[in-house]
Formats: C-alpha cells, sequence, structure tokens
C-alpha cells in the first residue's frame, strides 16, 4: 500500500488540501492542513503564467515568486514535510515547464528524494505523456490525471493509461475557484467515472462550504479544496495557521458526517 | 488556399500528426481544452479536403481583404543603402506590401482562415488576444463582418500604447477586456484567452493571432498566411523570372515570417533570415527568445521561451507591442535547430531608424514590427553583390505606432 492508496482505504472519503508552496508560512500551513483532518496534502508549485488558474491562485503565485520561491525551496519544503509527517501523503501539483525544464528524469527523482507521493501537472494531457509520464512512473511517482466535464466516455479511456494514485475530477469546465457544479451533475460525472475505473476519485474546484464538501463526499472518494484554503493565508499572511486549522477541520468534519448518515 | 503537398524529403511536411515540428509543438493544454483542441484539428482536416472552403477563403481573401499584395522594388531604398555599401555590394532590396491588406497588416489572412472554421465548427463567440492591436483589429473585422460577437483580451500596458487600434476595435463592436495580471502585455493577454476559453468551450472559437498555442494552431495560421510566400513566388517569377537570394522577415510569435518563408523552404537557393526583438540589447531587456531563451513549454506549446534557470517565464520587452513576447511560433524553433533558418535581433535603436529611412526614402510609414526587418535587411543588402535580391515582409503599416515613435523621438503630437 502507498500512502496515497492508504488514504484513499479509510472509512471516509479523503479530504484533500491545497496550499500554494512558499505563499506564507508554508511550513507552518502545512502543519495545520494535517493538524485540521487533511488526508492528502495537494502542494502547489508556484509558475508565473498559470493559465489554469483563477484570481486567488494566480494571485498565491505571484507571492510566491515575489519572495523568491525557487523549485529547490519547494523540493526542500517537501523534504522537510515528509520528516515531520511520515505517512500523510503529499502530491506536487503545477504546471509543465517548471516541471520539465531540467528533464522529467531529473523531477522525478527530485521528487522520489523528497517524499513526495504524486504528481498532477495541468498542462501535460495524455496526448504529451512522454514529457513525464514514463519518469514519474519508473521513480515510483503517481501520475494523477484530470478528467473534466469535456472528458466524454471515449477519451476517458486515454486518460485513465497511465494513470495512478486517485483521479481528479475538475468537477466545472473553467478555471479554479470561481465558478460552482450543480450536484446533480457530479454525482452523474462520479458515477460514470467510478464505472470506468478501479482509481478513486477525488472531486474539486469551486468546493468552498463544509456543506458542498459533504455533498460531494456522498458520492466521491475525496473532496478536494484549494482557492477557499489560499484565500485564508491571504488574509492573515503569516498567522494563517490558526485559520487553516480550524477551516479544514469543519470540512474534516462535514465529510466524515456525511457517510455516515 | 491549397493543401500543402507532402513528399518526403521535404521541409514542408510539418509537423508529424501529433503536431510535433521536431521536438516542438505540440499539446500542452489542460484536459478541459483537449477535446475542443482534437476537435479542431478534425475540422481542419475536413475543411482542407473541401473545395468549398478554400474557395470561400480565396475569394474573401481577394475581395475582403484586397489580394494579392503588390510586390513592390525599392529602388530609392536600394539606392540609399548603397550609398554606405562597398563597391560592387548593396544588394536589390524588395518587398511584399502585406501592409496594404485591409486593416493594415498580415493578420487578417489568418483571421479570414479562422473565423471560417469557427464558422463550420457551430462556434457562436469569438475570442482572441492581442499585443499591438493588428490582430485584435483583424479579428473584429471579420467579427462585424460575420455578425459574431467579439472579445479581446489586451494587456492594460499595450492598451496605453495603442490607443488607435484600441478605439477601431471598439468601432467594429468589439470588447476589450484588459489584462491587469503579470505585466499587462501580450503573455498576460493570452493566459487570459485561455482561461475564458477554457471556462466556455461550449461556444467559443479562439482565433489565435500568431502560428503558436496547441495543435492545429501552428499548422493553421501558417498554412492561412502561406498566401504571402506563395504570391510572393509567383510574381518574382513573372516579374524577374528569378527567385530572391534572401528573405528577411520580423518575428514576435512567427506567423508574417513562415506565411512568407514557407512556399520558399525547399528552394535550396533562397537564404531566410528572421529578425527578433533586441529591444534595449540581448544583455539587456528584449524579447528575442531563440537568441536568450531555451526551449520550454507555454501557451500550448514546447518552444524557445525567455525563463529562467527553474523555468519561470520572464517578461519580454520591445518597443513594439507585436514583438513583445517571451516565447516563438514551434516552427521556427525547429527551423533554427535544423538550421534551414538564420535567425538574428535588431533592437529598439535600429527599428527607429529603419522606420524613419523607409518613410523619407520610399514614402512608406511601416509599422514598427517590420521597421526590425528593414533595419535588418540595410545590413544584409551591405553585405550582398549588387545584382542580388533580398525580398522582405512588410507586414504591418505603421499609423497606429506614430505616437509611440513621435514619444521616442521625443516630438509631441
Amino acid at each position: 500500500m502507498t500512502r496515497l492508496s492508504t488514504a484513499f482505504s479509510k472509512a471516509h472519503p479523503a479530504l484533500v488540501a491545497f496550499i500554494t508552496a512558499g505563499d506564507g508560512d508554508t511550513a507552518a500551513n502545512l502543519d495545520a492542513l494535517v493538524a485540521g483532518g487533511a488526508d492528502v496534502i495537494e502542494l502547489g508549485m508556484p509558475f508565473t503564467d498559470p493559465m489554469a488558474d483563477g484570481p486567488v491562485i494566480q494571485e498565491a503565485n505571484i507571492r510566491s515568486l515575489n519572495a523568491g520561491t525557487t523549485t529547490a525551496d519547494i523540493f526542500a519544503l517537501a523534504s522537510a514535510f515528509r520528516k515531520r509527517h511520515p505517512d500523510t501523503p503529499l502530491v506536487l501539483m503545477g504546471y509543465a515547464n517548471p516541471m520539465t525544464i531540467r528533464g522529467g528524469d531529473w523531477f522525478a527523482s527530485e521528487c522520489n528524494k523528497a517524499g513526495v507521493d504524486g504528481v498532477i501537472c495541468v498542462d501535460i494531457p495524455p496526448e504529451e505523456d512522454p514529457e513525464l509520464g514514463p519518469a514519474l512512473r519508473s521513480a515510483g511517482i503517481d501520475l494523477i490525471r484530470l478528467a473534466t466535464p469535456t472528458t466524454d466516455v471515449a477519451r476517458l479511456p486515454a486518460v485513465l493509461d497511465g494513470a495512478s494514485g486517485f483521479l481528479y475530477y475538475v468537477s466545472v469546465a473553467g478555471i479554479t475557484g470561481l465558478q460552482v457544479a450543480a450536484q446533480t451533475s457530479i454525482d452523474e460525472a462520479v458515477a460514470r467515472l467510478k464505472g470506468q475505473t478501479d482509481l478513486p476519485v477525488a472531486v474539486g474546484f469551486g468546493v468552498r462550504t463544509p456543506e458542498q464538501a459533504a455533498n460531494i463526499a456522498r458520492v466521491a472518494d475525496g473532496v478536494v479544496v484549494g482557492s477557499a484554503i489560499v484565500e485564508l493565508v491571504a488574509q492573515h499572511g503569516a498567522s494563517a495557521a490558526g485559520p487553516v486549522r480550524d477551516y479544514v477541520a469543519s470540512l474534516k468534519h462535514a465529510i466524515v458526517a456525511a457517510r455516515k448518515a | 488556399m491549397t493543401i500543402t503537398e507532402r513528399t518526403p524529403n521535404s521541409f514542408r511536411n510539418q509537423p508529424d500528426e501529433r503536431g510535433h515540428f521536431g521536438q516542438f509543438g505540440g499539446r500542452y493544454v489542460a484536459e478541459t481544452l483537449m477535446p475542443l483542441v482534437l476537435d479542431l484539428e478534425r475540422e481542419y482536416r475536413a475543411a482542407q479536403q473541401d473545395p468549398s472552403f478554400a474557395a470561400q477563403f480565396d475569394d474573401l481573401l481577394e475581395h475582403y481583404v484586397g489580394r494579392p499584395s503588390p510586390l513592390y522594388y525599392a529602388e530609392r531604398l536600394t539606392e540609399e543603402v548603397r550609398k554606405d555599401a562597398p563597391a560592387g555590394k548593396g544588394a536589390q532590396i524588395w518587398f511584399k506590401r502585406d501592409e496594404l491588406n485591409h486593416t493594415g497588416a498580415h493578420k487578417i489572412n489568418n483571421c479570414v482562415g479562422q473565423i471560417l472554421l469557427a464558422i463550420r465548427m457551430g462556434k457562436t463567440r469569438i475570442i482572441a488576444e492581442t499585443g499591438a492591436g493588428q490582430h485584435g483589429v483583424a479579428t473584429a473585422t471579420v467579427c462585424a463582418r460575420f455578425g459574431l460577437p467579439c472579445f479581446i483580451y489586451m494587456g492594460a500596458k499595450d492598451i496605453e500604447r495603442q490607443q488607435p487600434n484600441v478605439f477601431r476595435m471598439r468601432l467594429l463592436g468589439a470588447e476589450i477586456i484588459p489584462v491587469t495580471s503579470g505585466a499587462g502585455t501580450l503573455k498576460d493577454a493570452m493566459n487570459e484567452g485561455l482561461r475564458d476559453w477554457v471556462a466556455n468551450v461550449h461556444d467559443t472559437f479562439y482565433i489565435i493571432g500568431t502560428a503558436a498555442g496547441p495543435h492545429p494552431y501552428p499548422e493553421l495560421v501558417r498554412d492561412f498566411q502561406s498566401v504571402i510566400g506563395k504570391e510572393a513566388r509567383a510574381q518574382m517569377l513573372s516579374r524577374i523570372n528569378r527567385l530572391p537570394d534572401l528573405l528577411v522577415a520580423c518575428i514576435g510569435g512567427g506567423s508574417n515570417a513562415l506565411g512568407l518563408f514557407h512556399p520558399f523552404l525547399d528552394d535550396k537557393d533562397v537564404a531566410m533570415l528572421g529578425i527578433e526583438a533586441a529591444g534595449h540589447g540581448l544583455d539587456k531587456e528584449h524579447a528575442a527568445s531563440l537568441a536568450g531563451g531555451r526551449p520550454g513549454i507555454l501557451h500550448g506549446n514546447k518552444t524557445y521561451l525567455l525563463q529562467d534557470a527553474d523555468g519561470q517565464i520572464a517578461e519580454a520587452h520591445s518597443i513594439s507591442a507585436g514583438l513583445d513576447y517571451p516565447g516563438i511560433g514551434p516552427e521556427h524553433s525547429w527551423l533554427k535547430e535544423i538550421g534551414r533558418v538564420r535567425y538574428d535581433s535588431v533592437t529598439d535603436t535600429d527599428a527607429l531608424a529603419a522606420f524613419q529611412l523607409l518613410c523619407r526614402t520610399e514614402g512608406i510609414i511601416p509599422a514598427l514590427e517590420p521597421a526590425h526587418a528593414i533595419a535588418a535587411v540595410e545590413r544584409e543588402a551591405k553585405k550582398m553583390d549588387r545584382d542580388q535580391i533580398i525580398l522582405a515582409n512588410l507586414c504591418g503599416r505603421g499609423d497606429k505606432d506614430i505616437f509611440t515613435v513621435a514619444e521616442a523621438l521625443g516630438t509631441k503630437i
């Protein structure tokens, strides 16, 4: 069992929590995510041109880069996290260029050394898999693919080919943090995806209230929350850990309760 | 438009079926866009096989855009350059006059092609990004012509320095959406265009303005722009019964250069020179991706990019808003690597001087973009024999730039 598969085989759906590396006190905020009950951590790699992100995460990327965050800093944050939290899976999420600029093998090897469990790359679709996929797979790092409302039944097998860890369902055709998908469309999509894969299905984009998290938890294997946490980091700066922990705990409570109900 | 013939041992048979030009190009987009990009490719292949598509494209280019554009021998410029050339040197300078097109630049060729594709695909809303505003004006123009709503993303800094084009787009019924993220230039406008597209995939067609972006954009933009080189090649042969020795064009994303170069790529005696914007100088702020960048992934394709060691994209600088982009179309990256095309750069200062030189010697006010090519033409002509021929693409007219040039020259207007 990998750390990711363990996280997705608990009695309740997994809470997947995102923050941007280098935005605020990242080490303290990562600890706060774990303390609040996050089952999987997504650590965003800042990029100058985050084409799939809404204003909240765009601004987090700018804050992080303006503070001088480098790729080496991100791996240092990941390594230190791994020492403090041996069992919590950590996934890097970001864009192709920072991940591939020194070659896919270099990136996969750094992930391995830092104890990173999986990678989500927004702009490497299955068609460009050779850029990163083979390197990650041979280093034992899960390549987590994205499915979206535009990924139809005919295309899904291509997305699943080479995917591992979990399947991230992007519930709206759009950018992060803005729109909210209708719950009925999420229910249908998750049922469809689970009919075609045994991978756990986590649902994200636009999730911000415990109630939404609970509704998704009733049908999916995981709930991803990003922009709402990043907003707390923006609002509270260096002292965001407390509010982040409390907010994550409220989401976790709702998710656990949803499956008991 | 005719279908590019695919023969072995040709420089003209790129990209491969996955949209790669050697290691460059590809389809590096979010999954939400991927089905749409595949749809576009299918629709483009169908259009290439459909004689009615080519007929409609050709008809609009002739009667709406005003093609063919003239091929012009710049006699006084040639004489002027010969004055400081070594004895026997000073090649003849010819221009392909794409600045005479409707809307004042080569951009309209591509927009006509893409809006016909959008209509074929049943899309009802058009978006585009623009830097100098020429692509925005061309997009707004074809949207008005076909009655489709048009939304143009433009960097806030570019809106400031391209006011005449902003007003033109509004007159044409387009909505201009200012982009304040990043440096507020073309790169940032393209990010916002992609964000809009991802949120509106069901009804929206993204008219990309240069031969870049995810496959099949670099290919189809090149094909639509290749009308420039096809005409020029035929015009050269009919006027003087020979091909030019050297082709020169400026490069931002590189669509005007590819449009001129591509039909000549297999003419082995025709040399080609692409001119990037060296801004304040290659050791300072500039926009020369091939000279100062290295391969990376941005905006849907792999190509040379200005970036740091971690792959963070740098801000470009050029006096010309249309060249102010930290990347370049992937086919240029490939042509550089295989050595078929030579690439060089020209600074803001030299482009400004060439801008004024063309005004004075030929009575043509060029855009600042081709002013870069003209500066390179001066340099090259002095090294070449008098019986040799340089053909440069005069891809845009300079009406839009007179305020920028006035400011640079310290004149108030």
